[in-house]
């Protein structure tokens, strides 16, 4: 009865206090003539961003400058997930290594990458590695096509021309095929026991079948090269210094950690594990892949659940050197423009959530799907 | 008659030898595991290991399938000399069944599928044909019923049968057995101990690193006392246990022999 009692007060305590904050918030906006809701999404935005994945210029609205910002978030978070778990996988395997110096340098890289602040890092690398670069006119050079100056790193842009359609066509006819055959083989495998090379077939084929239709179109593909004109370089695409340095921080920093989640993975699985195996007659590549490996994902998955997780929050620091993500150019740039506070505030934060429970819950249906039984 | 001539005389020992160490030795770092030893398996022998802790016992067994390496002298299983050549480690292995202390079950597979792992990728047998030859030899141990289950469902008695079942589904020639009861709930103790003592009855090569001399007595056609890297003694089980030869071995056997 009493705990009730409590209970209720906390809870209109609770109320009251929200209440108020609302309140106070209407109140002020109203003072400063500040309208509230979603209308302004419509309105100009009269800023120009710096990088876009989307048409974008200073006569689009305020929604698209959201969208902007959103691509941008998105595309930096799902490259540094992807360099994070390759650098992570190598570096954790990397330093349980029996060769020494393998075994020093992984351990040095993740020592000194997990202990320095993120933001620092970031840093490092846009002021302290990207920034001093020479200008445009002294690029440096490698090969005939690839330039890297202080404003990005300029690659040849693909050309789709005619014809290019068979390519895909073929493309998505070896996947489909590849699909198909690794059934087949799975079944023969279940009833013949003969084993199949099915990584191999389905490797060529998704790289031999386009690679025909390719010739077969009679090449329908160009490429666009950066050139240099007078005072810049024109044509091809090119990865903007703070995409560059903030995706490198992201990467390496993240998988310093990832390293040691993968290590502490695959020491969890007690080395009885591989004896058994190994005096079964099973071969150390099939032991790993069918004996340790499951074992050492259930204990990496979930601490491998929260580094893409942090990854993805983290990402918002690129307001620091000025990569245009989701906080900087909405909860920055637009925020500032209109003075709409709650609403770019929320709408920004709405998104952080939704993409960390989206990745949360995949990693805990996949992590379920792996768990081991007990009694 | 004595029960263990009884239960020798049922089980045949042809005269070929099947596992052949001859001056093998071993070192971990500056540590001489092994020293210079030398045996001879007959095909069907059934041989039981003993000695205190740190005598090489489980060493020497674990060379056998090559879960250790010999730096010196020559092992010979069954025809093919252990080296460096994959070919003849993997070879020996599918020859070669193991029963370790610790079960080693794999604890993310049914016990169905731990028994038809090896059977699949490295005999590879169809599933169905490896699965009802698993439920021949989990029937054998006595547990076909908890073939669905997962190894962490079952105790360590059941965990230890499943392991053998295991090892007989590849179909070997030789079982080792690394302490097989040694982390065992003395209540369980017996259920492995019969599953073995059946096995031995078939007529299987046995190497046995155990100090459950109750089965050396009934089962072992050879008892070997090791310590300190080296056979001290080796003879039948009678004679070994009622007229030890060597000091070493009398003071062992007072100790384990006094409860």
């Amino acid at each position: 009865m009493r705990s009730l009692f409590f209970q209720i007060l906390l809870v209109a305590g609770i109320g009251f206090f929200g209440y108020t904050i609302f309140q106070n918030t209407l109140h002020n906006l109203e003072q400063r003539g500040i309208s509230t809701g979603f209308g302004f999404l419509d309105n100009e935005a009269g800023f120009g961003i710096l990088m876009t994945l989307v048409p974008f210029d200073e006569t689009y609205t305020y929604g698209r400058t959201f969208l902007v910002g959103l691509l941008n978030t998105l595309l930096v978070a799902a490259l540094g997930i992807f360099f994070a778990t390759v650098i992570g996988f190598v570096m954790g395997v990397a330093r349980l290594s029996k060769n020494w110096i393998v075994s020093r340098l992984a351990t040095v890289y993740i020592e000194v990458f997990r202990n320095i602040p993120l933001l620092l890092q970031i840093m490092f690398w846009y002021f302290a590695v990207l920034r001093p670069l020479p200008g445009p006119r002294q690029s440096i050079k490698m090969g005939e096509s690839v330039f890297l100056n202080n404003r990005g790193l300029y690659l040849p842009s693909p050309v789709y021309e005619q014809g290019f359609w068979l390519v895909m066509v073929a493309l998505a006819l070896a996947i489909v095929a590849s699909i198909l055959i690794a059934r087949w083989a799975h079944q023969r495998q279940e009833k013949t026991g003969q084993q199949f090379h099915t990584v191999l077939v389905a490797l060529s084929l998704i790289i031999g079948l386009p690679l025909l239709a390719f010739l077969l179109a009679g090449m329908p593909l160009s490429w666009n090269m950066p050139e240099l004109q007078r005072f810049n370089l024109t044509g091809g695409m090119v990865v903007i210094p703070e995409l560059a340095a903030l995706l490198t921080a992201l990467s390496i920093y993240t998988g310093a950690f990832i390293a040691e989640a993968v290590r502490s993975g695959i020491l969890a699985v007690s080395h009885g594990q591989t004896e058994a195996a190994y005096a079964l007659g099973l071969r150390p590549g099939t032991t790993l892949r069918l004996v340790i490996i499951p074992q050492a994902l259930r204990v990496i998955i979930p601490q491998l659940t929260s580094q893409y997780l942090n990854l993805t929050k983290n990402s918002s620091l690129a307001t620091a050197i000025g990569y245009p993500d989701l906080v900087a150019v909405f909860a920055g740039t637009t925020l500032n423009q209109t003075g709409q506070a709650v609403e770019v505030i929320a709408m920004t934060m709405a998104v952080y959530l939704v993409i960390s429970l989206g990745i949360s819950m995949f990693m805990n249906w996949y992590n379920k799907r792996i768990q081991l039984v007990e009694r | 008659m004595s029960e263990s001539e009884n239960a020798s005389g049922k089980m045949q020992v042809s005269d070929d030898v099947t596992i052949e160490l001859r001056g093998v030795h071993k070192w971990y770092g500056q540590f001489h595991v092994l020293k210079d030893i030398n045996l001879n398996v007959h095909r069907g022998e059934r041989i039981v290991i003993c000695g205190p802790s740190g005598s090489g016992k489980s060493t020497m067994i674990r060379c056998i399938n090559r879960l250790e390496e010999h730096q010196q002298g020559r092992i010979i299983v069954d025809g093919t000399e252990l080296t460096d050549d994959v070919k003849h480690i993997d070879q020996v292995r599918r020859e070669v069944g193991m029963v370790f202390q610790h079960f080693n079950l794999f604890p993310h597979l049914t016990v169905l599928e731990n028994c038809c792992l090896a059977p699949i990728w490295v005999r590879k047998m169809p599933r169905r044909e490896a699965e009802a030859a698993a439920m021949k030899y989990l029937e054998k141990v006595k547990i076909p019923e908890q073939a669905k289950k997962y190894p962490g469902q079952l105790s360590g008695g059941q965990q230890q049968r499943v392991a053998i079942a295991r090892s007989l589904c590849m179909n070997p020639n030789i079982m080792l057995f690394d302490e097989p009861t040694s982390a065992l709930d003395p209540e369980m103790i017996k259920e492995v101990l019969d599953t073995m003592i059946e096995l031995a009855e078939s007529g299987m090569t046995m190497l046995c690193v155990t100090h459950e001399m109750g089965f050396a007595k009934t089962v072992a056609n050879r008892v070997i006392f090791m310590d300190g890297g080296e056979i001290i003694e080796e003879n039948e089980p009678n004679e070994f246990f009622n007229n030890p030869r060597s000091d070493r071995t009398k003071l062992f056997l007072s100790q384990i022999l006094q409860h």
